[in-house]
């Protein structure tokens, strides 16, 4: 527990915005409740409050979720056909990243994502399009993010505040915390969200790069993806506690757990995180409760490890459905109206898979270039 | 002050008198490492830097060599120019991944969108009674490693400018500062701005009859020998390579035309070392200058220099060992 802890007003948070109460500084705890504590701020701080998830947001939420969940079939359909040498999907995770891309869009001056793999969600909220994630799943030419030299969706393209060098699980993560030491000592403005999976809290980098950032107090949000698999590694396996959230605490930053299928709820969590960077009370840490519905790749095989019952009770929960049943229920949307939104994103995908299968592979002799600047 | 106003100083004054200009210089420039605040590093490199110019630009970590590489990529990729201190070469194995892994290869896996415009400054290098894990040589992992560029600097002179290129270089560079050397070797500097081209090798000694290729703290002998074979009425070239990647083929190269023999010495392991390469390269591009096979003198494949003074010894290539082989190859 947090000195002042005891003092925290609860409130719980809802999508149209965090309640502000002037006291203490307080920690974000999740309660047992599901809810959260209100933002606490001394008085004086330009701490604001955070703006709402709008109709329209959610609509928009909505659009892009089908068609990232459009495209991350497709690039699977790709593999099978051997026209993209490997594929991993966002497939379940969706809900989580396009509410954190949200919150940043509508609660942070600037922002910087370095994302990981898994987050075909991420890149393509942030304009990255069907089309150029089609060049890197299939390794051709005008790829943006890494001329094609690297694995889809790595590399980095700053126009889309995109940053995702690294294969190898959280070396991203002290990257991220020395982007928000470096716009600080710059004086510029800015909230850098680091996403990860379960798994990669093991790395001991990830520990060394948590606990700089919160002794500097550090813009920075750990995005913890957790689908409870690390490809075959159950959690149980991979930690010996329920909530990555609480390892937080540790670190003396807030942490929290929230259902990561679930757009309101996530979005909620991470504009207060956003709000909490913002105005330099440091960094925190959000764990999704996600699924993984497909393999970790398209190289890997998740019947040897999963049972089929385990992932068809987890499709339960499947993001787009759950947001589509909101959406019905607040009478946003009508079966009409969706089959608009999931033709648009189907076209939009079937264009630019054919436009991605006509481009050529990239020349060779670029291959040499941009080892040093000179 | 005059504008080539010479000063006499140790190799740590040296490296303290480029941090400090570049510190002054350019606001992007700041340090990160375990002790260089209050205690100004545990050589002293950072003394008084804490006071000067805060501790938002002079940063004392915490235990934990991943990070402090890594925040130092990150913050490198947004523009800024840190320095990161790695107290002794021994522990920068938990940063190979940030180094090799990220590092090197930000620019080219981003197509260039990214760069890391870094310098890891780490005291390397034995006869410091340092046993094995206060000695080690760690060169050669990074001189293998494409988007790195690694200096050896063993003269105060030397250790200024290619500090201050390093720092201003557009790529990770790793300065590896021989640690005996830091009190031990003395010499002028000017108290001016200059640098030194990374990548440029220089003749620390003019000569005729056989040339030691060399560089870090076997620079010193190897001028020991020199002057021992001298009165033997033996001439020697001493090249200092100062870089270790790239290397000055060109310069390595002419010496060997003129010389027509060649000794390469280091201090460490003999195996796969630098020296292994600048071996490759006189065979490859040099073998018809030679009138003798190009011979090694480095440190044994041991793990590194042991801790009792002794053995220590019988590690180290020293004046001696440089000089028996010199004459080895002379006749040949």
């Amino acid at each position: 527990m947090y000195p002042g802890e005891r003092e925290l007003i609860e409130s719980r948070l809802t999508c149209s915005g965090l309640r502000v109460l002037e006291g203490n500084i307080n920690p974000l705890v999740a309660s047992e409740s599901g809810g959260y504590n209100a933002v606490v701020v001394t008085p004086g701080s330009k701490l604001k409050q955070a703006a709402g998830l709008s109709s329209e947001d959610l609509l928009d939420v909505y659009a892009t979720m089908l068609l990232v969940r459009a495209l991350d079939e497709r690039v699977w359909a790709l593999n099978r056909q051997g026209k993209a040498a490997i594929v991993a999907s966002c497939q379940g995770h969706e809900a989580a990243q396009l509410a954190a891309v949200w919150a940043l869009k509508k609660n942070a001056p600037d922002y910087m994502c370095f994302t990981y793999y898994r987050d075909l969600a991420v890149t393509t909220a942030q304009g990255l399009t069907p089309l150029q994630s089609l060049l890197g799943f299939m390794a051709k030419d005008k790829e943006p993010l890494s001329a094609a030299r690297q694995f889809p969706q790595h590399g980095a393209s700053l126009p889309l505040k995109i940053i995702n060098q690294s294969n190898v699980i959280g070396t991203h993560v002290p990257h991220a915390v020395g982007w928000a030491l470096a716009k600080r000592l710059q004086q510029e403005e800015t909230v850098v969200a680091c996403f990860f999976g379960d798994g990669t809290t093991s790395q001991g980098e990830v520990h060394e790069a948590m606990n700089f950032a919160s002794i500097h107090k550090l813009p920075v949000l750990f995005l913890v993806e957790n689908n409870k698999y690390a490809i075959s590694v159950p959690q149980s396996k991979q930690m010996a506690v329920d909530k990555i959230s609480i390892r937080a605490a540790g670190y003396g930053m807030p942490g929290t757990t929230v259902n990561g299928t679930e757009v309101k709820e996530s979005y909620s969590a991470v504009s207060y995180a956003v709000v909490r960077a913002v105005n330099g009370l440091g960094p925190s840490l959000v764990e999704f409760d996600v699924e993984r519905y497909l393999p970790h790749t398209s190289d890997d095989d998740d019947s040897i490890y999963r049972e089929k019952s385990e992932i068809e009770e987890a499709r339960k929960r499947d993001p787009l459905l759950l947001l589509r049943a909101q959406l019905v229920t607040d009478g946003l949307l009508s079966d009409e109206h969706d089959e608009i939104l999931r033709e648009l994103a189907r076209t939009e995908v079937d264009n630019a898979t054919d436009k991605a299968e006509e481009a050529p592979y990239p020349a060779s002799d670029n291959v040499l270039r941009h080892v040093y600047g000179d | 002050m005059a504008t080539n106003d010479l000063k006499t100083m140790t190799v740590i004054e040296s490296v303290r008198d480029a941090l400090w200009g570049e510190m002054q210089r350019d606001p992007s420039v700041f340090l990160l490492g375990e002790d260089i605040g209050k205690r100004g590093g545990v050589f002293l490199a950072t003394d008084g830097m804490l006071d000067e110019f805060g501790p938002e630009r002079v940063i004392d970590t915490p235990l934990a060599e991943a990070a402090i590489v890594g925040v130092a990529v990150g913050a490198a990729m947004a523009g800024m120019r840190p320095v990161a201190e790695i107290q002794f070469a021994d522990f920068i194995w938990p940063t190979i991944n940030q180094i090799v892994g990220e590092a090197a290869r930000v620019r080219y896996g981003t197509n260039n969108a990214l760069h890391v415009p870094m310098v890891i400054r780490s005291p390397y290098g034995g006869q410091v009674r340092g046993g094995l894990y206060h000695s080690q040589n760690v060169e050669a992992v990074f001189a293998h490693t494409p988007g790195l560029k690694v200096v050896t600097p063993a003269t105060p002179y030397d250790a200024k400018g290619l500090l201050k290129s390093a720092i201003r270089d557009d790529d990770p560079v790793i300065v590896l500062e021989h640690k005996r050397t830091y009190r031990s070797v003395r010499g002028e500097v000017p108290s001016t701005d200059f640098t030194i081209p990374i990548g440029s090798a220089d003749i620390k000694r003019l000569g005729e009859d056989a040339t030691v290729v060399t560089y870090g703290l076997t620079l010193h002998f190897a001028l020991q020998a020199a002057e021992e074979l001298s009165r033997d009425g033996y001439d020697i070239e001493v090249v200092d390579l100062r870089t270790v990647r790239p290397i000055d083929r060109d310069l390595v190269l002419s010496s060997i035309q003129k010389t027509n023999r060649a000794l390469v010495v280091h201090e460490d392991n003999i195996t796969g070392g630098v020296g292994a390469e600048i071996c490759a390269i006189i065979a490859e591009e040099g073998f018809g200058f030679l009138d003798a096979p190009v011979m090694r003198c480095a440190g044994p494949d041991i793990p590194t220099m042991p801790f009792a003074p002794t053995l220590e010894a019988a590690y180290m290539p020293t004046a001696d060992k440089i000089a028996t082989n010199l004459k080895r190859l002379l006749e040949y």
